[in-house]
C-alpha cells in the first residue's frame, strides 16, 4: 500500500467505520445511563430564582468560589485546552469542508494562521495538564491508566494534524493519514471512556442543578 | 460471597440511577473535588478526595450497567467488590464523610458527589459495613425513641423545668396548633434552654404550637447510617404525629440533618407528599420577623459571627434569614471567609460526630474552623445546629480557644421585649 492508497483507506471505509461505532456508541451509552431513571421527588419545592439546571450547565463552566487559587493548572489549563481544542476541530477550513462533505452543513473558518496558533497553544496546555498529572499528587493518585491513554488519544491527532499542516517531520500524505487514522481512534473509544463526559457533562450538571434548585439553593 | 455482602452488592445496585451513572461518566479525574473537602485540605492524603470514596460503587456501576464493564469483568480486567474492600472503605465513606456537600458544589462536571456518598451508604449498611457508633445511635432511634436513648419522661421532666425557669406552659399534644415542634435529643439533654426560647418567641409572636408525645425526637441516625427502612420508620413517626394533630407546620429544630431528613427526604421515604409543611426553626423566625412578629430591645455587644450548618444552607438553602435575625439583635456581627453557601463544615455532621474511631481526624479537620475563627476573631460562635455546637465546643476546647458557642434561637428569644411592656 502506497502513500496514496493508505491516504484513500483512512478517507473511505475506515472513517466510515469509525464513524458508524462513534454514533452508535453514543447513542448506546446515552441509553445506558439516561435509561436507568431516577425517582419523582415527592417533597415539597421550593423554587428560587437563579437556581435550576440550566443555571449549574453555564455556572460550571466557570471556577467555583475560591478555588481557581487553589488548583490555577486545572481551570486555566483545563479551560485553555477545551477552547483551543473546539477552535482547532470546529473552525479550521479542511474540517469544515469535511464535516459539510458528511452533514452537509457549514460555517465560516478562522484564518489558518490563527488556527496554526492555537494548536500550539492547545498542545502547550495539554503538556502542562499532564506534567500536573505527573506531578500534582491528587491526579497521581486518582489516574488510572484511562487516564494516560485518553490523555495519548486526545494529544496526538492533534499534534499529527498540527506536523501535516506545517508540512513537518514525514511527508505530507502520510502525516495526513496518520492524522485522520488518529481521529478515527479517538471517535471510537470516546463514547466507551471518560472522554465521553463530552456528552454526560450537560446531564450531570442538569441533575445537580435541578436537585439544588428545587431546595432553592441558587449556585 | 458472604450473605451480607450480597445484600450490600443488591441494594447498591437498586440505588444506582441516571444521575449516578451521569455523574460517574463524567468524572475526568481533575481533583478539584478533594480542595472542596475538609478532610483532604487538612491532612493533605489524597485518599480523601472525594470521588474516591465511591470507588467500589462505581466499578460496580460499570460491571453492571455498562456494555464495556461487563466484557472487562468477564475478562478478568476488572475486581469484583469484596466484604474486605467495604470494610475498608467504612472510613472513607463515614468518619471522612460528613456530607457537608462542598464536592457538590465545586464539581466542574457537576456531579452531586455527595448525592453518591449518601446512596453508597445504603450498601455499606446493608453489608454490615457502617461504623458501630451510628449504627448503635440508629438502633436506639428505632427501639427507643431516639438516638442517644431519651425517652418520653426524659422530655417531660425537662418541660417541668422549663416551665418553672420560663414561667411558661409547654403544650404537649394539642390537636389543632400551628405549630408542632420537635426537639434533638442533644436539646433536651444539652440544651433544654432550647425549648425554653420556642415557648417564648411562640408566646411573643402569638402563635399556637405543641409538642407531640410520640414525635419529639427530630434527628434521624437512619439518615446518617443510609439505611431507608430505618429512615422511614423514624419519619413515619412524626408523620404520623402531626397528622394526628391536625398541625399546620412542623418544626425541625436546629439540627441540620433532621431538616435534611424530614424536608427533603421524609416524603420520600414514606412515599406521597406530606399534609403539612416544613420548616426549620431559623426559616419560622425568617418568616416572623419579616411579619414584623418579633418585637426586640438592645443589641448583643461583642463581636459575633455565625457558623452555616451545611444541612441548612448549602444543602438546605436556607443562607439569608439568619443574616437578618443576627442583625436584627447584634451590633458588631463578622462575616468569615467562605461564609454562607461554601461555609465550612464543623466536621461532625453526617453522623461523623457518633464515631468515636473517627475523633482524631474529625480534631484534624477542625483546623480549617480553626483558620476561619482566626481570620475574623469572635468573641462569641452562634450557629443553629446543637450537633455543630457539640462538634465546635469539643473542637475549640482541643485547640484551646476559649470561645462560647450559642444557638441562635436563644439568642433571639433573649432580646424579645415582654409582652406586658409592650
Amino acid at each position: 500500500m502506497n502513500d496514496l492508497q493508505l491516504l484513500t483507506w483512512v478517507r473511505g471505509p475506515c472513517l466510515n467505520i469509525s464513524i458508524v461505532i462513534f454514533v452508535a456508541g453514543i447513542f448506546w451509552r446515552l441509553f445506558e445511563v439516561y435509561s436507568l431513571g431516577r425517582k419523582k421527588d415527592l417533597s415539597t419545592p421550593r423554587q428560587l430564582a437563579g437556581a435550576s439546571g440550566w443555571h449549574t450547565i453555564m455556572r460550571r463552566m466557570l471556577p467555583a468560589e475560591g478555588l481557581l487559587k487553589k488548583a490555577p493548572i486545572t481551570y486555566i489549563g483545563g479551560g485553555i485546552f477545551h477552547v483551543g481544542l473546539a477552535v482547532v476541530v470546529f473552525l479550521f477550513a479542511p474540517h469544515i469542508k469535511l464535516i459539510q462533505s458528511l452533514v452537509a452543513v457549514s460555517w465560516p473558518a478562522l484564518p489558518s494562521q490563527f488556527v496554526d496558533l492555537a494548536a500550539i497553544v492547545t498542545l502547550a496546555a495539554m503538556l502542562v495538564l499532564l506534567a500536573d498529572r505527573i506531578k500534582n499528587p491528587i491526579k497521581r493518585f486518582l489516574s488510572t491508566f484511562e487516564d494516560w491513554f485518553t490523555w495519548g488519544l486526545t494529544f496526538m491527532p492533534l499534534l499529527t494534524g498540527w506536523l501535516a499542516a506545517r508540512h513537518l517531520l514525514l511527508p505530507y500524505t502520510t502525516m495526513l493519514s496518520l492524522h485522520i487514522f488518529l481521529v478515527e481512534l479517538l471517535l471510537v473509544f470516546l463514547p466507551f471512556t471518560k472522554l465521553f463526559h463530552s456528552f454526560t457533562v450537560f446531564g450531570s450538571r442538569w441533575f445537580n442543578g435541578t436537585a439544588n434548585g428545587h431546595k432553592g439553593v441558587a449556585v | 460471597m458472604s450473605a451480607t455482602l450480597e445484600k450490600g452488592v443488591r441494594v447498591l445496585k437498586e440505588v444506582i440511577d441516571a444521575p449516578i451513572a451521569s455523574y460517574f461518566s463524567s468524572c475526568v479525574h481533575c481533583g478539584l473535588c478533594a480542595q472542596a473537602c475538609l478532610f483532604y485540605t487538612e491532612t493533605g492524603d489524597p485518599k480523601y478526595t472525594p470521588i474516591h470514596k465511591l470507588e467500589p460503587m462505581r466499578r460496580l456501576y460499570e460491571q453492571e450497567y455498562t456494555v464495556m464493564g461487563r466484557i472487562k469483568k468477564l475478562l478478568g480486567l476488572s475486581m469484583p467488590v469484596t466484604d474486605a474492600e467495604l470494610g475498608q472503605w467504612q472510613e472513607l465513606v463515614y468518619n471522612s464523610c460528613t456530607l457537608c456537600g462542598r464536592c457538590s458544589a465545586v464539581c466542574p462536571a457537576g456531579n452531586d458527589i455527595v448525592y453518591m456518598v449518601r446512596k453508597m451508604r445504603e450498601g455499606m449498611s446493608a453489608s454490615g459495613n457502617a461504623p458501630a457508633g451510628i449504627k448503635d445511635a440508629a438502633k436506639r432511634t428505632v427501639t427507643i425513641g431516639s438516638p442517644m436513648g431519651v425517652k418520653l419522661p426524659a422530655v417531660k421532666a425537662q418541660m417541668k423545668h422549663v416551665e418553672k425557669d420560663f414561667g411558661i406552659p409547654i403544650p404537649m399534644d394539642v390537636e389543632g396548633a400551628e405549630y408542632m415542634v420537635l426537639l434533638s435529643s442533644m436539646e433536651i439533654m444539652n440544651f433544654p434552654e432550647y425549648l425554653g426560647a420556642i415557648a417564648k418567641i411562640m408566646k411573643h409572636a402569638g402563635k399556637t404550637w405543641t409538642l407531640c408525645s410520640t414525635a419529639f425526637e427530630a434527628t434521624n441516625a437512619g439518615i446518617q447510617i443510609g439505611n431507608s427502612d430505618i429512615a422511614k420508620v423514624i419519619v413515619s413517626r412524626i408523620v404520623e404525629g402531626a397528622e394526628r394533630l391536625k398541625v399546620k407546620t412542623v418544626i425541625s429544630p436546629e439540627c441540620g440533618h433532621a431538616y435534611t431528613a424530614l424536608r427533603w427526604e421524609g416524603a420520600n421515604l414514606i412515599g406521597r407528599p406530606f399534609t403539612f409543611k416544613v420548616q426549620h426553626i431559623i426559616e419560622v423566625l425568617g418568616e416572623f420577623q419579616e411579619l414584623s412578629l418579633l418585637k426586640t430591645e438592645g443589641f448583643e455587644k461583642d463581636r459575633l459571627t455565625f457558623h452555616d450548618p451545611c444541612q441548612l444552607a448549602r444543602r438546605g438553602g436556607v443562607i439569608q434569614p439568619q443574616r437578618n435575625l443576627m442583625n436584627m439583635v447584634s451590633k458588631d456581627f463578622v462575616e468569615m471567609p467562605d461564609a454562607g453557601y461554601m461555609n465550612w463544615c464543623c466536621g461532625g455532621g453526617g453522623g461523623a460526630s457518633a464515631i468515636e474511631e473517627g475523633e482524631e481526624l474529625r480534631l484534624q479537620a477542625f483546623k480549617v474552623k480553626k483558620a476561619q475563627f482566626e481570620t475574623v476573631k469572635p468573641d462569641r460562635i452562634v450557629t443553629a445546629c446543637a450537633n455543630c455546637r457539640i462538634v465546635l465546643e469539643e473542637g475549640l476546647e482541643h485547640y484551646q480557644m476559649d470561645l462560647p458557642v450559642v444557638g441562635l434561637t436563644e439568642m433571639v428569644a433573649d432580646h424579645l421585649v415582654e409582652k406586658g411592656a409592650q
